[in-house]
């Protein structure tokens, strides 16, 4: 013990270089925002590329699961297609015009790569351009919830926007009260089961539990669960507030997906490009 | 350490920090070259103060300067480590025991043991304010360019304040 004191003693400059210099870095990164945010992505990469090689395992094993949902909804879809040719024999004419007015057709397409770990997500699908896919479609989960938009396009692939993406925003609503918001991934938050809906006015009665639904306001279809209401009333200091809400689908074991086509969709854009850019 | 060491000192901090603060952060060429030369004060602190004190010193230093740049914490960073710096360069440059000189300033050391006491001090605080400012190494060239660059500005000033106020007293 006595070694040790003179050892400190000896060398103190150096001890008290490391502890006061440990102080110095310790404030840097808990109070610079910068800083903590570039060493807290610095670890999450690490974790991050870890997790996606355990995802491909997690995949695989979820095989099952996945092939059971598909057995499912392939039988409902088949009795609603039934349903309908019943209809179709019994008054041939009326079924036509719904069909003319339908305003949304699903394509079915598969998800080749897909990461949930980033900054900015990407999926990849494995429709393209030969199928009728364009830029800005909508795309949303087989399942419940929606999952971005096409962002681009070549012959037989597509790349979709993740809704876990910085760039990505859809117009949704408060299923109870139809109050607009915004709902935004990443500020912070990077965990793939949680969302944000901003730009809710603050007079607006929204509770934990309630649902958010897709408003209908750019290439979504009106009324897509989206999520459950999680977190209310996060104050944005002026007249909005944010709420936090879990995401119905889970992106980290998304197998397929929707591409909705807007079959006034392009009418609309061509449309609206006439008014005059104030 | 008699009174009148305190009291310089302390002018020389109140004098060094207001001129930092209130002209030289405004100061920068290009946002590449941008003088500290706060540090002076604690590169000329007296040669016999305990090495505690001069880290407690030299924190507070570097705290008072985060306060009005805003980085809580680079500063600090930065004047511990000069800090150090500056025991290392002195235990190995100057045998202690047989100097009576008080304090290692440019009048008192020579300008050639002065100059290279100031650019070891300079270039240690330099690279850790850029770097913790910049925090990532996929910049490193550039943070290495700000450092050079702050560095020669920094030199310059430091060696001019020493020459104007103790020359005089030498002479």
């Amino acid at each position: 013990m006595r070694n040790l004191w003179i050892f400190i003693s000896r060398y103190n400059a150096f001890f008290f270089f490391f502890f006061f210099f440990g102080i110095g870095i310790y404030l840097t990164l808990n109070n610079n925002s910068y800083q903590r945010s570039i060493t807290l992505n610095s670890t999450n990469e690490v974790v991050g590329s870890a997790y996606e090689r355990l995802n491909i395992l997690k995949r695989y094993l979820n095989l099952g699961q996945v092939n059971d949902s598909l057995a499912f909804e392939n039988a409902k879809l088949k009795t609603e297609l039934l349903a309908l040719q019943t209809i179709d024999s019994n008054q041939n004419v009326k079924v036509k015009d719904t069909v003319n007015q339908q305003q949304y057709t699903l394509f079915a397409a598969k998800v080749i790569k897909n990461s949930i770990s980033l900054r900015n997500n990407y999926i990849t699908i494995n429709k393209g351009s030969a199928d009728g896919i364009v830029k800005d479609m909508a795309v949303i989960s087989p399942q419940k919830g929606v999952v971005g938009f096409v962002q681009e396009v070549s012959e037989h692939l597509a790349i979709i926007r993740s809704l876990l993406n910085k760039n990505t925003a859809i117009s949704v609503f408060v299923k109870k009260n139809n109050a607009f918001g915004s709902l935004v991934w990443g500020d912070g938050n990077f965990d793939y089961k949680k969302a944000y809906v901003k730009e809710i006015p603050n007079h607006v009665k929204a509770n934990v539990g309630d649902t958010i639904i897709t408003s209908g306001v750019g290439s979504f279809p009106r009324g897509i669960e989206v999520g459950k209401i999680t977190k209310t009333g996060i104050s944005t200091g002026d007249s909005f507030m944010t709420l936090e809400i879990g995401l119905f689908n889970n992106f980290s074991t998304l197998q397929y997906v929707y591409v909705v086509k807007d079959r006034l969709g392009a009418e609309q854009k061509d449309l609206e490009s006439k008014l005059p850019n104030e | 350490m008699n009174s009148r060491t305190i009291f310089i000192n302390i002018f020389r901090w109140l004098v060094l920090l207001f001129v930092q603060i209130f002209l030289l952060r405004n100061l920068n060429y290009y946002n590449l070259s941008t003088p500290f030369i706060y540090i002076l004060f604690i590169l000329v602190l007296p040669f016999k103060i305990p090495n505690f004190l001069l880290f407690v010193i030299a924190f507070l230093t570097g705290l008072t300067m985060d306060a009005f740049y805003d980085t809580l914490g680079v500063h600090t960073s930065a004047c511990v480590a000069l800090a150090f710096v500056r025991i290392l360069f002195i235990s190995v440059s100057v045998n202690r025991d047989a100097f009576d000189e008080p304090e290692p300033s440019l009048g008192n050391m020579g300008f050639k043991w002065f100059s290279l006491y100031a650019i070891f001090g300079i270039i240690i605080h330099h690279l850790v304010v850029f770097f913790l400012e910049a925090f990532k190494f996929s910049e490193a060239l550039y943070t290495l360019n700000r450092t050079v660059l702050s560095g020669i500005f920094t030199l310059f000033l430091i060696l001019l304040i020493e020459f104007i106020f103790h020359n005089r007293k030498a002479n």
